[in-house]
């Protein structure tokens, strides 16, 4: 128990400005009084998984650990989208996944967000969208509030474009 | 060096009165492929299981450009700690598309048998299972999409259907279904549980959800093109994958990487390891609620990731490598940068190990739980990790033995226990022997060119290739078609042999431990379905 004490003392505080912060800075603190106003001082945030590779999964749980902290802005997962206000999704929306992911979606309480997250959710990256086995980008499924491009995108771009939108949308 | 060509399996076959014929266009020798007849189909398999050869892939395909048209061959890789891979392979009757089924002899050939009567619709016969697997009820039947007639374009029709789950009449058994959507950030799967109380009784895996077409897309590409798909067929092996299908076009085209861009490779490769036994263990304590393990290795994860941008230019190392060699390189401060980022991880991890041994909570729940018989891996065949676990030591970078490896010697952890605990075991193992490795490597590494030009091989060439990855052995094999672009593509992520060890594992494990001995495999779905 000792040991483990002190590596955290020993660890200390890791969290982080972003990257290129004045900005983000800036709307993190509008985002902290959009959340605060609009959704109660939490956002609760749904990941749904369409097709992707698993490489924008692994980004999006970067972005919980202790260099980015998204919590501190607010955010956190939920185990549910009957709970959530917002849903990220990765990955080309598969044939396989293209009913799960509208059940999801409908399984929201409205009003919800839904961010596509990377350039397979934003318009199906290296995969063809017109392919047997790929029913679309995200927005060809359900409504994407915005697109978060990369492959894939880097946490603090995760984190940007979660502010990005509810800042958009709540102003 | 050229590898003489191995004729170990073919003797041994003719032994037993089974002609083979070598293939003359498939490379490399020292992993041949025999044309066998059909009839010998079955008992081909059965031979290699008493010579102890593990079953490393069944597939099917249509034949190229050197072999009549309309024509349709099935193949079955096999490998020998020893005496190492060989494939074999038949041709189907051109009436009849039927194959006996190899699954008796190797329950590990029953979802790739099933994959192939799903994609090209040929007819396992006695296949111990025969439901549908990729290809899911709502697919029309007649759907064949690795057939050359159904175009990659395809829009199918919408079907009905149901699929019969394993189920219990019992009235003490309960059913849960959970999935393809989880409650974490995960990919998404079905798994069916029967329970009694909170005892798994059986566990079924649905898999299938992320199935993206990998296979059909493959075809048509260039090798350059074709390995920026391959880098995401499961973006946590980018590397790994990314290996397997430049050796194989490498074996294909008789091209081989200069020293130095192995040296790359290897380290690329056992960075990627590190990082995804760091950031498991992590999430395996996690799932035992012991988040402090947790927060710890993700910084540590963070830590790799941000060094892998700043030197290689991606935080999970897609698209380091092409085909001839590898697109990036070190200079001397970059070398000594990561030298000594392995070095300040393998001392925080051990340190950080000290703690996981010292804490009865996290002990308690990992030990004992999950467990896969040595007898039961060796049937399946377990790969990696998973398999060292359970006595199962097979490791390509010892008996395929490519360079790097050739020149470095590797320790595979050797457990047998086949627990949760001898599973994260294995991986500190793992994290603490890449680490030794890279640094030798970054220590020795030659000087010399990154790559050496890509000249696609004539059409009609095959190539095959094993690859450790971080999961276990990738298999990958494709031929080329005219102008250099690929005409057929297969690989074998090792999750599509894991996954069924999960389902052994956890009969008779609470319900609130499946998730623990879920990321102790740590499979890929998205490796698996293609
Ligand atoms: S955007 Fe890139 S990392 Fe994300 S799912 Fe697609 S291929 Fe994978």
């Amino acid at each position: 128990m000792l040991k483990l004490l002190k590596q955290i003392i020993m660890t200390g505080d890791k969290s982080e400005p972003l990257p290129d912060s004045d900005a983000i800075e800036l709307l993190g603190e509008q985002l902290h009084a959009h959340i605060r106003k609009h959704f109660a001082g939490s956002l609760a945030i749904r990941a749904v998984d369409a097709g992707s590779c698993n490489g924008c999964e692994l980004e999006i749980h970067a972005t919980g650990n202790c260099y980015y902290d998204l919590e501190r802005f607010g955010c956190h997962f939920v185990a549910s989208p009957r709970h959530a206000d917002m849903l990220l999704v990765t990955g080309p929306v598969t044939r396989n996944m293209a009913t799960a992911v509208k059940m999801t979606f409908a399984a929201m309480p409205q009003p919800a967000f839904v961010v596509a997250v990377g350039d397979c959710a934003s318009g199906c990256g290296v995969f063809e969208p017109d392919h047997y086995a790929i029913a679309g980008a995200v927005n060809d499924i359900i409504p994407v509030h915005a697109s978060i491009r990369g492959c894939p995108p880097e946490p603090a771009d995760i984190i940007r474009g979660i502010l990005q939108v509810i800042a958009r949308r709540a102003a | 060096m050229m590898r003489p060509t191995n004729t170990w399996f073919a003797e041994k076959l003719g032994d037993h009165g089974i002609y083979t014929q070598y293939m003359e266009d498939h490379h490399p020798a020292h992993m041949p492929c025999l044309e066998i007849r059909l009839l010998d189909w079955q008992q081909a398999a059965e031979i290699a299981l008493r010579l102890e050869m593990r079953l490393v892939a069944v597939w099917a395909t249509e034949g190229g450009c050197h072999d009549q048209p309309d024509s349709m061959f099935a193949y079955m890789g096999l490998a020998h700690p020893e005496h190492r891979h060989v494939l074999l392979r038949t041709q189907l009757g051109r009436e009849r598309r039927e194959i006996a089924s190899i699954s008796r002899h190797y329950i590990a050939a029953c979802r790739m048998e099933r994959h192939m009567q799903d994609m090209l619709g040929i007819t396992v016969s006695d296949i111990p299972d025969g439901r549908r697997w990729i290809k899911h009820e709502h697919w029309p039947e007649d759907a064949l999409p690795l057939r050359s007639e159904f175009a990659a374009t395809t829009r199918m029709a919408q079907a009905e259907g149901s699929y019969p789950y394993v189920s219990s009449n019992s009235e003490a058994v309960c059913q849960i279904a959970v999935g393809p959507v989880h409650a974490g950030i995960i990919e998404p799967g079905h798994f069916r549980f029967l329970t009694v109380g909170e005892m798994i009784l059986n566990m079924e895996e649905r898999l299938g959800y992320v199935h993206k077409g990998i296979e059909k897309a493959m075809c048509g590409k260039t090798a350059a093109a074709g390995i920026r798909l391959a880098a995401r067929i499961s973006g946590d092996a980018s590397v790994g994958h990314s290996w397997a299908f430049a050796h194989a076009c490498e074996y294909a085209a008789g091209i081989r990487p200069p020293r130095r861009a192995s040296y790359l490779r290897g380290i690329l490769c056992e960075r990627e390891r590190m990082a995804n036994h760091i950031g498991d263990i992590g999430a395996i304590c996690n799932d035992a609620a012991f988040s402090f393990m947790h927060a710890q290795m993700q910084r540590l994860r963070e830590d790799m990731a941000r060094m892998h941008k700043q030197l290689f230019g991606h935080r999970l190392l897609m698209d380091t490598l092409i085909p001839g060699g590898v697109s990036i390189d070190l200079d001397q401060r970059g070398c000594r940068l990561l030298s000594e980022q392995t070095r300040m991880l393998a001392a925080e991890v051990e340190h950080l190990r000290t703690i996981y041994a010292d804490h009865p909570s996290i002990q308690q729940r990992v030990i004992g739980s999950g467990i896969v018989s040595v007898n039961e891996a060796r049937d399946i065949g377990l790969l990696g990790y998973v398999g060292r676990a359970s006595g199962n030591y097979a490791d390509e970078r010892i008996e395929e033995a490519y360079p790097p490896y050739n020149e470095l010697e590797v320790h595979v952890p050797q457990g047998r226990h086949g627990d949760v605990a001898t599973r994260v075991w294995a991986r500190f193992e793992e994290i603490a022997d890449s680490a030794r490795m890279i640094i030798r490597l970054l220590e020795q590494l030659p000087e010399g060119a990154v790559s050496n030009a890509w000249q696609a091989p004539e059409a009609g060439t095959s190539g095959f290739s094993a690859v450790e990855s971080w999961r276990g052995e990738i298999a990958c094999w494709l031929r080329f078609g005219d102008h250099g672009l690929i005409d057929r593509f297969f690989v074998r992520d090792p999750s599509v042999i894991n996954w069924l060890g999960l389902e052994l594992a956890v009969r008779d494990v609470p319900v609130p431990d499946f998730p623990l001995n879920n990321k102790s495999f740590n499979c890929s779905y998205s490796g698996n379905d293609l």
